[in-house]
């Protein structure tokens, strides 16, 4: 039976790994290749490595720290942040990534999508969105069918719906969507289940949930009324709060299907 | 030698890490006369099975053939599984090699594709490819075609039904899933591979004398 995939996400700002809280407030967590490693011992399913300053000094230290992961680690790495043209994709996947995720280039050249699935395969393609809900003006979430799509580290919006605009992703090719709520990103709160649902039930692409895992029943309740394919968390397993060897076997007795032993 | 084929579809770092992870320094190549003088051809291939055209107008599918005729041994990952059967719908236009002549077909709509993720291979039959592995072992796919199960087959993977997990027919051998990217059971998979004995193979310069 295919699982449920447990992904540890690594944010990497000049080679260093850091986590904020909604997007800001960093703070420092480890040098990456080593961390990657730690987090496939303990039975993360995959790595995702977000450059999240994606600046041209950052880019050479991060495709490194790529470089000494995919030499240590032997499940899927996927690399995002600052992919903007087939060029970057490709000094990505030649340092050792399994799949690169499209964010905001996406959004601004959406054929960026098949000019690299042409190239390396759509499923080497995951198109990354940051979705909001709520906003100062309006605390109170709107419903997911009126999720607005941001772009730049989640600092612009883009006037897209989350829904639409994952739609037009899988149709352009894209392997799996990552979506990140950023309403709940950090907060330790809970997965928006509501939202990942949603667009679950819009694609016919594998859905990875990001933002808020905090509990064990946040990952039973994405898997569950969220539908989703895959959880992605990132400070939970960072400072150690659980690994996630330790978190699948408490959602495989749950019932949910996992990678075990791992 | 050890050859990887190159033909331009998807990525061929991570099975050359693996492989050198493992002890091994594969030559990678797009030429046939390489690919008549290596004990054992890897395939991979992550992508469209359009790709898979360049193999027979570069010459290298002729020479995969006959160099597996005399003795080498083939690996086919994902793509390179496909290949080796007769065709897919994906590009019904274009051959495969016809080892075995079932076509390959996209998973139907009731589930999710691309089928992407750990998924439990089951053994069906012995196999040198996967000797040694626990039962229900999980490995990692990522693919929107199939092969269906055969008299080769000997693992099958449920998803919308089973399907060729890993094939196994003298020389030739197949996995549709990623051995290099399975963790320590996909390593297992690839060093099996690697120990299997090299036959007393030709070599083409001097038998051309």
């Amino acid at each position: 039976m295919l699982t449920r995939r447990i992904i540890a996400c690594l944010d990497v700002t000049a080679g260093r790994v850091v986590k904020g809280v909604q997007f800001i407030g960093l703070r420092d967590a480890g040098d990456p290749a080593e961390l990657a490693a730690r987090h496939v011992e303990g039975g993360a399913d995959e790595i995702v490595f977000l450059d999240i300053t994606a600046t041209h000094e950052g880019r050479d230290t991060l495709l490194h720290a790529v470089q000494r992961t995919a030499e240590r680690i032997f499940v899927p790495l996927t690399v995002g942040g600052g992919i903007r043209t087939l060029e970057d994709a490709t000094r990505v996947f030649d340092a050792g990534a399994d799949k690169i995720s499209l964010n905001s280039a996406a959004i601004t050249h959406p054929g960026l999508i098949e000019e690299i699935g042409a190239r390396f395969g759509a499923q080497a393609v995951v198109v990354a969105i940051d979705a909001r809900r709520n906003s100062p003006a309006n605390p109170a979430p709107v419903a997911p069918e009126l999720a607005e799509v941001f772009i730049g580290g989640g600092r612009k919006a883009t006037g897209r719906r989350v829904l639409d605009w994952a739609r037009e992703a899988e149709q352009r090719g894209a392997g799996e969507i990552l979506l990140t709520s950023m309403d709940a990103d950090g907060t330790r709160n809970g997965f928006d289940c509501e939202l990942t649902a949603a667009v679950s039930r819009a694609v016919q692409i594998p859905v990875i949930a990001s933002g808020g895992a905090g509990t064990v029943d946040h990952f039973v309740q994405v898997f569950t009324a969220g539908h989703a394919d895959a959880a992605l968390a990132a400070s939970i397993f960072h400072y150690s709060v659980t690994d996630a060897r330790t978190l699948k076997q408490q959602l495989a007795a749950h019932g949910l299907p996992m990678r075990l032993p791992c | 030698m050890i050859a990887v084929v190159d033909y331009r579809a998807g990525n061929l770092t991570s099975v050359v890490k693996a492989l050198r992870a493992l002890g091994v320094d594969p030559v990678v190549t797009a030429d046939p006369a390489a690919l008549r003088t290596a004990e054992k051809i890897i395939l991979p291939g992550v992508g469209h099975f359009a790709a898979t055209e360049r193999l027979f107008q570069s010459g290298m599918a002729a020479a995969i053939q006959q160099r597996v005729a005399q003795g080498a041994l083939f690996l086919g990952i994902c793509v390179g599984l496909q290949w080796i059967f007769r065709g897919s719908t994906e590009a019904p236009a274009i051959s495969g090699l016809n080892v075995f002549p079932e076509t390959c077909e996209r998973f139907p709509n009731s589930v999710k594709s691309p089928h992407v993720g750990w998924n439990s291979l089951d053994l069906v039959r012995p196999s040198r490819l996967l000797d040694g592995l626990e039962p229900s072992t999980h490995v990692y796919f990522t693919h929107s075609y199939r092969a269906p199960a055969v008299n080769a087959t000997v693992a099958v993977t449920n998803y919308a039904g089973n399907f060729s997990a890993a094939v196994e027919e003298g020389n030739w051998m197949a996995v549709q899933f990623h051995p290099e990217k399975s963790g320590p059971a996909g390593l297992k998979i690839l060093k099996n591979f690697l120990d299997l004995p090299n036959l007393d193979l030709p070599n083409p310069e001097l038998s051309a004398c």
